[in-house]
Order: structure tokens, then C-alpha cells, then sequence
């Protein structure tokens, strides 16, 4: 965050360096069910951001010490593939993806209803094909696709976005030169009906009211990024895809 | 074309009132009345419920359910009933006279059974039993399995598709509430039953299926 360079991030008119104006995502698809072996699955691209969530269970919890008697644990594993970047990532585990791992899980543990699963655990395996900036955002809203399609009850979809300041302006949704070249960067998730916040980080600085400006950008971005959810789940069981029975 | 039933995702509002609870619904913090699933919207006499499109079995007292024996202990059978959770099945809840340390005489690893589920606790501990009427060990047939929500569907109003199924395909059927289901018959008409029992299973969303297989099964049976 705030590496010094000369790339300029917006332009007179403030469009940005893809052409989008502030308040503007980049496209979003999702599809689901591609996976065989899990029990809900989906793949998410939101700009260059490739992404692939598979869902296991809820299952029994093993090893037998992290089950809780109360409720169901969620169990993300968020990981970059070691081609995913410009420089290749070391293969495995680090600092920055347990962090990520441990938010995501906690932010689908308030949407999914752990407490009718005493014992067992839902796996998510959040996998990065291709980063592009927000990943833990694009992870976590195909997370919740994923989940929804694995038939595990759920009190609220998640929905997240980011918004960031480049160049003192807050803009929505953040590329990859703005993450690196930008002043502040803000993920937000939310429960997408109630709009309560299940993930909220932020890294470099914003002042109150740019706060309160990001975090308004973010709850409109939420909503649109809601319908595509939504198209993503119901549309394999629209009626064009259906037969007749013959 | 067929028409598809209301398709609902987790929290969307199903009803301001319901009264009483209803499966696959929940109370939000408003006290207004969500769905919990991804999936239709079911009406009925008793009110609106969500059956959600997939998902593991939830066990309940009382349901009918074919397991699968993972092991076998000194006097219990570990069972896989296609759920979050394994269950047991003691010696002394089956109609063999059975003595404790030689039991896998009666049932081994890997065998079918179909089974009661007893008692169920708060932690979800299970435990199932083989006696009652039409509890049995279930030898020869094939088994195949559908998303447990989905069962209502394959058994149809007062079993009519099921037993649709059975008599058009010239099969024996035993539908568990798990999702498991044990076909019997010549291996050509447990293929039929199989493709029959996939269709209803993908269409289990829309209106007037029962017709729709009808016309299916006579199809089939013509050629």
C-alpha cells in the first residue's frame, strides 16, 4: 500500500486506468455446481480474478478435538496457486493466507446455521487461480454461491466489495495497479439482506468521511453483486433448461 | 415447456405471518419469516415450506432409512445413512438371536440395511433398529442415491410415483428417506427404473410431474 510511482491511476476526467469511472465494478460472472466429487461448488471471475470454491458437508469433524458439541465449525481454506501471480507464489500456507482463511471462515459462520450441526464441519476450499486484487472478497462472495448450492442452511447470502482511495479519490472496487500504487484499501462483506457486516479489514488510511463514502459505494455494489449471485444459482434451473419429461 | 415452482435463495422473505414453524423457514431478527435454503417453495394445507435443492440427510426419529454397514464391533454396527453424521445399530434392536463377538454372521461390512431410526439426541447420536414390519437386511438389488430433500418427490402423493415406478419398470423399490433407494429386478429393468427415478430427480422442481413420468413410463414400456 502507498508504494511510491509515477503510473497515473486517473485521469482529468477521473476515469481510470481500465476505463471505469469511480463508482464502477469490473464484470462479474458465476457458475456453479462444476465440481463432481463436492457437495456444492462454484467459480467465480470478477475482473482477473479466478476463482474456485468447493464445498464439503457439514461432515463429521475430524481431527475430534476441534469439534465443538454446540455447533458446526467452518473450516476455509483460502490458497493461491503458486501461478497465480506475476512473481511465482511459494506453494503453501503463509502469514497473509491464515489471516484470510480465518476472517472467511468466520464471516460464512454468521450467514450458515452452525448450531443445527453440533460436531461437524463444513469445508471451503477457497482456490485462487489468478489474483487480480479483492480476491478474499471474490472468494468469500463464491464462497457463499458454493454453500447455497451444497443445500446447507444459511440465515443470508454473503456479499462483499471493496472500495480503496487512489490519488485522494475513493473509487469502487479496486484493480490490481490501484491495490499496489493506492493510498487505502477497504473489503467489506455483508449479510446481503440485513446489510450487517461479517467482514470488514482495511489496510492504509482513509479519513471518516472517506470512510463513510467507501463503505456507501460498497453497500450500493452490494446489491447488484446480490442479483448476480442470485442469476448464477437459479439460472441451471430455469425453465429452458428442463425438458419435457419425453 | 414446463412450468417451475417459486425459486427462493437463504434469506429471502417467504411470509410476514406463519404461525407455526415450518421446515426450511426461519425467523429473522424482525421476526419476519426467511428462507434457510437455496430452493422452491412448497404450498400446503399446513402452510409454505422450503425444500431445498440439495443437501445432506438430517436424521429424525421415527424415518425409515437405508444405511450402509461400515464396520462391525464386539455387539454394534457402525451405519452410513448418507447424513452428516454415522449411527449405530445394536444387536439387541434386531430380530436375530444374536450373542455379542460373532455378529458379523448376520450383518458385514458393506451390506445394506433398511432401518428405523430409534432415538436421536441432542448432539445428533443415532441409533436405528431392524425391528419392525418391512425393517430388514436388504440382499441383492442395486442401490442409487438422490439429494435426501428430493425424496418426497420419488415417493409422490401416498407413494403414486414410486409405485408408478415400480409397476411400469416391473421392479421392486425401497425408498429411504436418506436419499438411498434399493432397486430390484432384472438388470434392464433396474436400468429403466434408474433412468426414471434421475428424471424426477432433476425435475423435482416443476408442476405436474406426476403426468409428465406418466407419459414417460408408458412411452418406454411401448418399445
Amino acid at each position: 500500500m502507498g508504494s511510491e510511482s509515477n503510473i497515473k491511476l486517473l485521469d482529468e476526467s477521473g476515469m481510470r486506468l481500465d476505463g471505469r469511472t469511480p463508482e464502477q465494478l469490473r464484470p462479474i460472472k458465476i457458475e456453479t455446481n462444476l465440481l463432481e466429487r463436492a457437495d456444492g461448488s462454484a467459480y467465480i471471475e470478477w475482473g482477473g480474478n479466478k476463482i474456485m470454491v468447493a464445498v464439503y458437508g457439514p461432515r463429521e469433524a475430524y481431527p475430534k478435538h476441534t469439534q465443538d458439541i454446540e455447533k458446526a465449525v467452518v473450516k476455509a481454506r483460502y490458497n493461491m496457486a503458486a501461478f497465480s501471480v506475476d512473481e511465482r507464489k511459494r506453494p503453501g500456507p503463509d502469514r497473509r493466507s491464515v489471516e484470510i482463511s480465518k476472517v472467511i471462515s468466520e464471516a460464512l459462520s454468521s450467514a450458515i446455521m452452525v448450531e443445527q450441526f453440533p460436531r461437524a464441519q463444513i469445508d471451503v476450499f477457497i482456490e485462487v487461480m489468478q489474483a487480480d486484487a479483492g480476491t478474499r472478497i471474490a472468494g468469500l462472495t463464491a464462497a457463499s454461491v458454493a454453500v447455497a448450492s451444497a443445500g446447507i442452511p444459511m440465515r443470508d447470502m454473503v456479499v462483499g466489495c471493496t472500495a480503496g482511495k487512489v490519488e485522494g479519490k475513493v473509487v469502487l472496487d479496486l484493480s490490481k495497479e490501484e491495490d499496489n500504487f493506492g493510498q487505502a484499501d477497504l473489503p467489506i462483506a455483508v449479510l446481503s439482506k440485513s446489510k450487517k457486516i461479517v467482514l470488514i479489514q482495511m489496510d492504509g488510511d482513509l479519513s471518516l468521511e472517506e470512510f463513510d463514502q467507501a463503505s456507501e459505494m460498497i453497500m450500493k455494489a452490494t446489491d447488484n453483486i446480490a442479483e448476480i449471485q442470485r442469476n448464477a444459482l437459479t439460472s441451471r434451473y430455469s425453465v429452458e433448461n428442463i425438458g419435457d419429461g419425453e | 415447456m414446463a412450468e417451475i415452482k417459486q425459486i427462493v435463495m437463504p434469506g429471502d422473505l417467504i411470509s410476514e405471518e406463519l404461525g407455526k414453524p415450518r421446515n426450511g423457514v426461519y425467523k429473522n431478527s424482525d421476526g419476519r419469516y426467511c428462507s434457510s435454503y437455496f430452493g422452491i417453495i412448497q404450498k400446503n394445507d399446513q402452510g409454505v415450506d422450503v425444500v431445498p435443492f440439495s443437501g445432506k440427510y438430517i436424521p429424525r426419529r421415527g424415518d425409515k432409512v437405508i444405511g450402509k454397514v461400515l464396520e462391525v464391533g464386539p455387539s454394534m454396527w457402525p451405519v452410513d445413512i448418507n447424513s452428516t453424521y454415522n449411527t449405530l445399530l445394536h444387536m439387541n434392536d434386531t430380530p436375530w438371536r444374536t450373542t455379542s463377538g460373532d455378529i458379523k454372521r448376520f450383518l458385514g461390512v458393506g451390506d445394506y440395511v433398511y432401518a428405523k431410526i430409534m432415538t436421536l439426541n441432542e448432539i445428533k447420536e443415532s441409533w436405528i433398529t431392524l425391528k419392525d414390519v418391512g425393517l430388514r437386511k436388504l440382499e441383492g438389488g442395486h442401490i442409487t442415491s438422490i439429494p435426501a430433500p428430493k425424496v418426497p418427490r420419488i415417493i409422490g402423493k401416498g407413494g403414486s410415483m414410486v409405485n408408478m415406478i415400480k409397476d411400469a419398470t416391473n421392479t421392486r423399490i425401497v425408498v429411504g428417506q436418506n436419499g438411498l433407494i434399493w432397486i430390484d429386478g432384472t438388470p434392464e429393468d433396474v436400468i429403466e427404473a434408474i433412468a426414471a427415478i434421475s428424471i424426477v430427480e432433476q425435475e423435482a422442481h416443476t408442476v405436474g410431474l406426476t403426468d409428465r413420468m406418466e407419459k414417460y413410463l408408458k412411452e418406454r414400456s411401448v418399445k
